[in-house]
């Protein structure tokens, strides 16, 4: 089994990094070579990320890309939550963060999950007004969008004949779900299970985001929050389902790269242009690689990031 | 007087944790739900001084008699070192990282990892207390004819009491700082409102911060309270 999962991921990976012609997730993405402008190499930006695998990575692809158009460039990838990460931006530790559409909405904004537009345009149309009455902005959101699921193995979904979260009324007392520690009172996590689907689970166990999977294939969890994006869905699709949110209790966010508006007009209009162009070739299947990447094989997300430069063409 | 001292922004950073301790707060990202609060407190610091009973039952069972025997036979110095430095190299973290691929999360797990920082200090004080006894007393017990058990008992460890327990401090420190990192292995423990920022806000952070060091002083202060109670006359006086 984990064989076979090595052996899959390694061809992709093979495929992506090795030859730049044959890189099929990123072909007809690609916008082309990142061009160096003199001119930016006057301002310096320091690139921030939350501190898990895919913010790290898509940290790491704007540091690099913006390098690539002639910034100095810094990073500072290991911002806890979004609460340090939008302070960081509004201080001027950091330049600017990634961050989904669906969690600045909710959590910097405060809608309830069912009020955040479903459609990745109509939420960041939303998310950038809100964050220009802070005098922040964000630029166009990623093709992936990435949300939280309600995950369990192939064979309990099938013991308790689970394909929407729905489907756990009268069942979910007897189940055991683990998340991370902020799931426990959060609207769009376990406390919008139980007010918005009414489910009461047998208990919610907080754990690392890093055991997320550990939990179910130990046999402790009988379901874990999962991330649409895990390379595992991809990977194990024998193994490990997740349940439709039937209710959308977890929306759906595309990346947004959220920068002050001053930042934005200093660093003149490569800066947006960048970004928004290196962005493009990151479908979800291209995230979920990048994610299997350091998640799985271990590399670090400079590495990952480098060879989707590479690979997409943005980079030599 | 404490507003002369110190600077607004923190005054009114502490103000607001001492609030969420005390009464429930609204929160952005709970759908409506109050979060601190005394009650929410109480229950987190029952669980945290729980855990670090079971850890610190744990460490003393294992580290305690081997030290004792070790430090009696006045051999295996160099083990009591070895098993003291390899102990405070082990990333917590990783430690219970590895343990949940074996045993799970929850309380079994962190109960184990954080024995594995109490052992060392207990192990090496009890060792370097028992063995630095002076040989003469001990000498002089066995001349009038007690048992090695006797001896250890009765001369031994009222003897090394003091350094006994230094070492029972620092495990008991060590680990109940350290279990404000359980919510990330299944058990709600005080760091819940350390971590999770989004949730319950800087003053949750802060207020986390305070009850857990108050916790730590409130042990250190009884530990110490019980050693001035087992610490016999005689060498009271001596150190005085």
């Amino acid at each position: 089994m984990l064989l076979a999962l090595a052996l899959t991921l390694g061809v992709a990976a093979c495929g992506s990094s090795d030859d730049d012609t044959g890189s099929t997730e990123a072909e007809g993405n690609s916008g082309g070579a990142i061009v160096s402008n003199p001119d930016n190499g006057k301002v310096s930006l320091t690139i921030g990320s939350k501190n898990f695998p895919e913010q790290e990575i898509l940290g790491e692809i704007y540091a690099q890309a913006l390098a690539a158009a002639g910034y100095k460039v810094k990073t500072d990838l290991n911002l806890g939550s979004e609460t340090v990460a939008l302070r960081a931006v509004k201080s001027g530790q950091i330049s600017g963060y990634p961050e989904y559409a669906s969690t600045a909405l909710t959590s910097f904004f405060g809608l309830e999950p069912e009020d955040v537009p479903a459609d990745a345009e109509g939420a960041y149309e939303k998310a950038k007004a809100e964050f220009e009455k802070e005098d922040l902005t964000a630029f166009p959101p990623t093709p992936f969008a990435s949300a939280n699921a309600v995950g369990t193995l192939k064979t309990t979904a099938e013991k308790y004949d689970l394909e929407d979260i729905s489907d756990l009324e009268g069942v979910s007392e007897k189940l055991t779900l683990y998340g991370s520690p902020e799931c426990r009172q959060r609207i769009d996590c376990l406390a919008g299970l139980e007010q918005l689907y009414g489910l009461k689970f047998k208990s919610f166990k907080p754990v690392d985001i890093g055991l997320r999977y550990t939990v179910l294939e130990k046999g402790q969890a009988d379901l874990s929050i999962l991330f649409t994006t895990d390379p595992q869905l991809a990977a194990e699709k024998d193994k490990f389902v997740i349940l439709e949110d039937d209710k959308e209790v977890f929306p759906s966010g595309n990346v947004l790269f959220v920068t002050k508006k001053s930042t934005a007009e200093q660093a003149g209009p490569d800066y947006e242009k960048t970004i928004v162009q290196v962005q493009e070739g990151l479908t979800l299947p291209v995230m979920q690689e990048l994610d299997a990447r350091v998640e799985l094989e271990k590399q670090t997300p400079k590495e990952a990031a480098a060879a989707y430069l590479k690979s997409a063409g943005y980079t030599g | 007087m404490i507003g002369a001292l110190l600077p607004h922004p923190v005054l009114a950073s502490i103000e607001g944790a001492i609030e969420f301790i005390f009464s429930p707060q609204s929160s952005n990202v709970t759908g409506g739900k109050t979060v601190g609060g005394i009650d929410q407190v109480w229950e987190l610091l029952l669980n945290q001084i729980e855990l670090t009973v079971f850890a610190l039952a744990l460490a003393l069972v294992v580290a305690f008699p081997l030290g004792l025997y070790l430090g009696h036979r006045g051999t295996g110095e160099s083990l009591a070192i070895v098993i003291g430095n390899l102990g405070r190299a082990i990333p917590e973290l990783a430690l219970i990282a590895f343990m949940a691929a074996f045993i799970g999360v929850g309380v079994l797990n962190l109960t184990i990892a954080l024995a594995v920082l109490g052992i060392p200090p207990i192990l090496a004080n009890t060792f370097v207390g028992i063995h630095q006894v002076d040989r003469a007393s001990v000498e002089a017990a066995r001349g009038i004819g007690m048992t090695e058990f006797e001896i250890l008992r009765r001369v031994e460890i009222p003897l090394a009491i003091p350094t006994l327990f230094a070492g029972i401090r620092g495990a008991t420190i060590a680990i109940v700082a350290t279990a404000t990192i359980a919510p990330i292995a299944g058990v709600l423990t005080l760091g819940d409102f350390i971590i999770n920022q989004n949730v319950y806000g800087t003053n949750g952070v802060l207020a986390g911060a305070i009850v857990v060091a108050l916790l730590a002083l409130t042990l250190e202060f009884s530990l110490a309270g019980v050693q001035r109670l087992l610490t016999s006359k005689g060498l009271k006086l001596s150190n005085a």
